[in-house]
């Protein structure tokens, strides 16, 4: 909560453009219903992050919305068009990337190879020159480390790639699974600072899917929680670190209650 | 001097079987299936440029039937990809190897049907002619194959290296959930490579259709080239190349120098060594994924 704690004061408006609008959509695995009817809004700008436990449907959510699933029911709308089903490859031009989690670079190429990737589907040489030297900016390590390969990078390094490589799509919306996954505290906080320079200073609105509750709350602007494939609660960053379910279940905040010995899942959240 | 020859023509066969060992490798580098017919598809890539060019049936002349059947395999290639194998998306890969075997037999079964089961030779400029370095005389045909070779082999180089295509190819190789994020179509990337494998496969066949008289059983030449691919390290462009070559340089010199039943296993009982000692091969790239 130290350099990110001035975000307030220049946050964007919350009635700014809504840049993509999830409507009732419902993915299976087979015939597991991964995510049952979620709606959520991301506005031009923002930070907005899902958050929730192992299997409650994040990643799930975010594969759908990048093409790499497909939804069954449901539409995903982005700057008012209806993408739900169509192949990544064009979901990616018009302007959506996803940074998977656990990094996923290509383990043999080098860095300045995997970055190259990034900008398969654009066809402007100068454009790309121009954004690989703003990736270099951000990430100053992985222009020293240009030509290794990207397999021999450490943890924090494979994560900073995975973001340069997003970014190098020049996207508008930005879909970050799990940033902070394996890093230590210090490396999460350093890649969380340069995820919220990202989003003021190039205009890439970012939704941001987070098991670290904490940091993933103090960089957003707005937040939804999902449990079990579907929404249970949306509200505005700070609102949610205040609220005593989100302290309680996912900031791991002990209240007054559970300091008098009463047992935590006997609790039932407000929401259910 | 005759150590230097059987060097040259061992290094002759040893490109055509590198060849052949190189589409093994691009297929199961891309798409983690062994195509079994890739000796086949060598053989087809031989007749198609056989027919085109030989006076018994077009009488094209060699500088037109080459390309063409370059390109005719190409195509067989992609189509194979597009049209059966995509529809396998998600089976098991001894579904698509069980395939490839089958397209083998297919494509031999065919091959007699339109040029014959008898032995024929190509009438290709190269066949039958000698060059002379000093007082070394070597066949035309054998410099010619590694000249070829040599020249295809630092084309694919620069293919995979350089050019965005390439790259896919390899990005989409080594992580395809990753490549799929980036925007690469990697289904229409496995068509291309499964095109490279049957260009590459065509070139291999012309080569050795110019040493030799081929006949539509060529193709089992493939299981020597699967061999010499998992001798090199299976996964490694530069390996199928060094383990074609290595099985190439071994055959003239044990059938020289040792007994001729026990010539023919030389290759085999290579493999074996190398598969007890160092199971990933000559040049294996094994990467593990970090956590």
């Amino acid at each position: 909560m130290t350099a990110v704690a001035t975000k307030a004061a220049q946050a964007p408006a919350h009635d700014a453009k809504v840049v993509l609008s999830v409507r009732n959509i419902e993915s299976y695995y087979g015939p597991i219903m991964a995510i049952r009817g979620v709606s959520l809004e991301v506005r031009e700008g923002q930070i907005v992050t899902v958050l929730g436990a192992n299997g409650a449907g994040k990643t799930t959510l975010m594969k759908t919305i990048s093409g790499v699933m497909d939804p069954e029911k449901g539409q995903i709308l982005y700057q008012g068009r209806d993408i739900a089903g169509q192949s990544p490859d064009r979901i990616v031009r018009a302007g959506i990337v996803h940074v998977p989690e656990g990094r996923e670079v290509f383990p043999l190429l080098t860095v300045e190879e995997n970055l190259k990737m990034g900008a398969f589907t654009r066809s402007d040489a100068d454009g790309v020159r121009q954004d690989q030297e703003m990736v270099f900016s951000y990430f100053p390590i992985l222009a020293q480390r240009r030509n290794q390969a990207a397999g021999t990078l450490s943890g924090g390094q494979q994560q900073m790639l995975a973001i340069g490589r997003g970014l190098m799509a020049r996207p508008r919306l930005m879909l970050l699974d799990e940033p902070s996954l394996g890093l230590s505290p210090l490396l999460v906080k350093e890649i969380f600072q340069i995820i919220r320079r990202l989003n003021r200073e190039q205009g890439v609105t970012m939704m941001l899917v987070e098991q670290n509750a904490k940091i993933a709350l103090e960089v957003a602007d707005y937040g939804y929680v999902m449990e079990l494939g579907r929404i249970v609660m949306a509200d505005t960053a700070e609102r949610l670190l205040q609220s005593k379910d989100v302290q309680q279940f996912y900031l791991g905040v002990q209240t007054e209650e559970a300091q008098r010995g009463q047992k935590r899942w006997k609790q039932k959240k407000t929401w259910r | 001097m005759d150590v230097l020859q059987l060097i040259v023509s061992g290094l002759a066969n040893g490109c055509v079987y590198g060849l052949i060992a190189m589409g093994f490798v691009l297929i199961y580098k891309a798409t983690e299936a062994v195509n079994f017919a890739q000796g086949d598809f060598m053989m087809l890539g031989a007749f198609i440029c056989l027919g085109l060019t030989n006076a018994e049936f077009m009488g094209l002349p060699f500088w037109i039937s080459a390309p063409v059947a370059i390109l005719v395999m190409g195509a067989f290639g992609y189509a194979l990809d597009f049209v059966v194998l995509r529809r396998m998306f998600g089976q098991s890969q001894i579904a698509v190897i069980i395939l490839t075997i089958a397209l083998g037999f297919v494509l031999r079964f065919f091959a007699g049907l339109i040029w014959g089961h008898e032995p024929v030779s190509l009438q290709s400029p190269i066949a039958g002619r000698d060059v002379r370095f000093g007082g070394l005389v070597l066949g035309l045909d054998e410099v010619a194959v590694i000249a070829v070779t040599v020249v295809l082999t630092l084309a694919l180089y620069f293919y995979f290296n350089r050019t965005k295509l390439g790259v896919a190819m390899q990005a989409s190789s080594q992580n395809q959930l990753a490549a799929y994020y980036m925007g690469i179509p990697v289904k229409r990337v496995h068509s291309l490579v499964w095109a490279l494998a049957g260009m590459v496969a065509a070139v291999a066949g012309i080569l050795f259709a110019s040493k030799g008289a081929i006949d539509p059983s060529i193709g089992l030449l493939g299981i020597k080239a699967f061999a010499a691919a998992v001798i090199g390290g299976f996964g490694s462009l530069p390996g199928a190349l060094l383990g074609g070559l290595i099985v190439g340089l071994i055959e003239p010199f044990a059938s020289r120098y040792i007994a001729a039943g026990y010539s023919q296993i030389m290759p085999y009982l290579l493999l074996f060594l190398i598969l007890v000692f160092r199971p990933h091969g000559i040049l294996a790239q094994v990467h593990r994924k970090k956590v």
